[in-house]
């Protein structure tokens, strides 16, 4: 579905992002992982058209997209979430939402359906519908839920969740992690997850990918990546935990 | 009741000039309604983060034609006008679409417009054979001469103008609303937040801020064409430029920028304020109502962000002062 091909992004000399390959196969959740600053987060950016990568291509459903707009790249189905979030504060929490279901799917005319598909959205992530609701009542994993309903808005076929449980209790790590699974499996959404802390990632995803000073340096079943030795230095063997 | 405050409001500003209004009042209406429809264009632009220090520029290129066309090949100003507005708005797609296409925003952006305003200005008085320079120019007079000319949209009796102004200013009101019940504001008000999450759910931020900078643009031609008909008279100093580009930002400032009628009645401040001090200090005190004006802008942007029209507002909805919903008043 989406192929990452030796693609990398330099910031005046620094390698944020170092010639990284990987394929993301329809219907699966792959999880993407690495310490802080190891450039999940760009790699995120290079792929929905953010940054324009210094190197490589990307290919989404057989198409060329590496040097496509953002706006572009979401309309052909490929909707991300900020790790901090970024919502749009002189709207309301509906008005958000319906905003992006209205500019993500450019086929789109009707201002009413695009009001159907926010609600729908904001149902899923489970925040509430009505029209009064601002954005400055919601705390952080609101917030979280609003990035991830904006996205979901724009009828995706992949998913770029960036960090969705940074900043959250473990009670709500679980929930979020229970909802990425569910917008899989109900809405049959590919997803890509982006995480700092291995632990809830690991029980949810299919594969996982993970990522060092720019660099892939492991790829391949949650059990496998685990034990491997590189990512257990890297991780210096304390925060995987599978249980 | 309050469904029919805003016919009742019309009717009354449509009959006002079969009253027995002195002429003076009826110079001051019009005036104020033609610059109304102007802060109303720059508004449109304004209250999105899309701050011009330079519609003085699409003024001037907007009015100038229209008059040269009268002059030179007796074109009736009912086409001049529309070449005018073309004109003014292939210059918002000049100046806007490489501005927006490289991100240029806030304070830079400004300052492009700021030159925009000049550039027009100084070129219109470099072009001195054809529109007489800062001395300006006058439209011929049609011939052969009558009281009530259509053709040449020249009348001697003011209240023609009156009505003329009051029909543009309210499709200014009128484009201003559909700006506000369309998508295109929350786009616009999304993208004045943060381009780049604007971006990333589909919205074309380049197009979206050309076609409010060109609706813009058209509005503001358009208050000039009229204001250059109902004068007779051209000034590069008074229809482009600094002077009158600031003037526009502050009228719109003043009166309130977030709301419909703030504009106007920023415009209306401004009018009555810029005639007064003459009336007071004659034409002794040059430069006083700049300096004043500069004052007065400071003391707003501090104490009354949402101009005075915007605090009347948010007051008469919300006694309570209720911040959050104030905002939201506000706009509408
Ligand atoms: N816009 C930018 N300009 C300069 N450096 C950047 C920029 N974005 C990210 N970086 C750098 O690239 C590296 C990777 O960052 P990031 O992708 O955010 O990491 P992660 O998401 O894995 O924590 C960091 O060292 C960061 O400082
Ligand atoms: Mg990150």
């Amino acid at each position: 579905m989406l192929l990452v091909d030796s693609v990398s992004k330099s910031f005046g000399g620094f390698l944020a992002v170092n010639q990284v390959s990987f394929e993301v196969k329809q219907g699966e959740i792959l999880g993407l992982i690495g310490p802080n600053g190891s450039g999940k987060s760009t790699l995120f950016n290079l792929i929905s058209g953010t940054y324009k990568p210094t190197g490589g291509t990307v290919r989404f459903e057989q198409r060329d997209i590496t040097n496509l707009p953002p706006d572009r790249i979401c309309h052909l189905g490929i909707a991300r979430t900020f790790q901090i979030p970024r919502p749009f504060k002189k709207l309301s929490l509906l008005e958000n939402v319906v905003l992006s279901a209205y500019f993500g799917d450019d086929a789109l005319r009707s201002e009413a359906e695009a009001r159907r598909r926010a609600e729908q959205a904001l149902e899923t992530v489970g925040l509430p519908t009505d029209a009064g609701v601002s954005v400055q009542s919601l705390g952080a994993a609101g917030l979280k839920k609003l990035e991830l309903a904006r996205a979901l808005s724009t009828q995706p076929r992949l998913l770029l969740a960036d960090e969705s449980l940074g900043g959250l209790d473990h009670q709500e790590m679980e929930q979020a992690a229970d909802m990425l699974h569910r917008i899989r499996s109900d809405l049959g959404i590919t997803i890509v997850w982006v995480e700092h802390i291995m632990g809830v990632l690991m029980k949810v995803v299919d594969r996982v990918l993970v990522l060092d000073y720019g660099e892939k340096i492991a790829e391949g079943l949650p059990q496998a990546v685990a034990t491997d030795p590189k990512v257990i230095e890297v991780y210096l063997g304390d925060q995987i935990a599978l249980a | 009741m309050k469904r029919w405050l805003p016919y009742g409001c019309i009717a009354l500003l449509a009959v006002v000039p079969f009253a027995p209004v002195p002429l003076y009042y009826l110079h001051l209406a019009i005036l104020i309604l033609i610059m109304g429809l102007i802060c109303t264009g720059w508004s449109l632009m304004g209250k999105f983060g899309l701050v011009s220090l330079g519609h003085g520029g699409f003024m001037g290129i907007a009015v100038y034609p229209m008059a040269l066309l009268w002059n030179h090949y007796g074109l009736t100003p009912w086409l001049g006008a529309p070449i005018g507005v073309g004109l003014a708005v292939l210059l918002g797609v000049l100046i806007g679409y490489p501005a927006f296409r490289f991100r240029v925003v806030g304070h830079y952006f400004a300052l492009i417009t700021l030159a925009l305003g000049e550039v027009v200005r100084l070129s219109i008085i470099a072009a001195r054979e054809l529109t007489g320079g800062s001395l300006g120019m006058t439209p011929l007079r049609v011939q052969p001469i009558t009281d009530v000319s259509w053709y040449a949209v020249q009348f001697t009796d003011k209240r023609y103008f009156y009505v003329i102004a009051l029909v543009a200013w309210l499709g200014g009101l009128w484009a201003w609303r559909l700006v506000n019940r369309s998508m295109a504001r929350s786009a616009l008000e999304a993208i004045s937040e943060d381009e780049v999450a604007a971006a990333s759910v589909g919205i074309h931020v380049t197009s979206q801020k050309l076609r409010i900078t060109l609706l813009s643009a058209a509005m503001t031609g358009l208050g000039a064409i009229m204001l250059g008909q109902y004068n007779q008279y051209l000034n590069p100093n008074s229809l482009s430029g600094i002077s009158i580009s600031l003037e526009i930002v502050f009228a719109s400032i003043v009166g309130g920028m977030y709301t419909m009628l703030g504009p106007t009645i920023g415009a209306l401040i401004t009018i009555v304020f810029r005639e007064s001090l003459r009336a007071y200090f004659g034409a002794t005190l040059t430069g006083m109502a700049e300096t004043i004006y500069g004052l007065l802008l400071i003391l707003f942007i501090i104490f009354m962000p949402r101009g005075l029209w915007g605090f009347v507002v948010a007051r008469f909805a919300h006694p309570t002062g209720d911040t959050s919903r104030l905002e939201v008043a506000a706009t509408r």
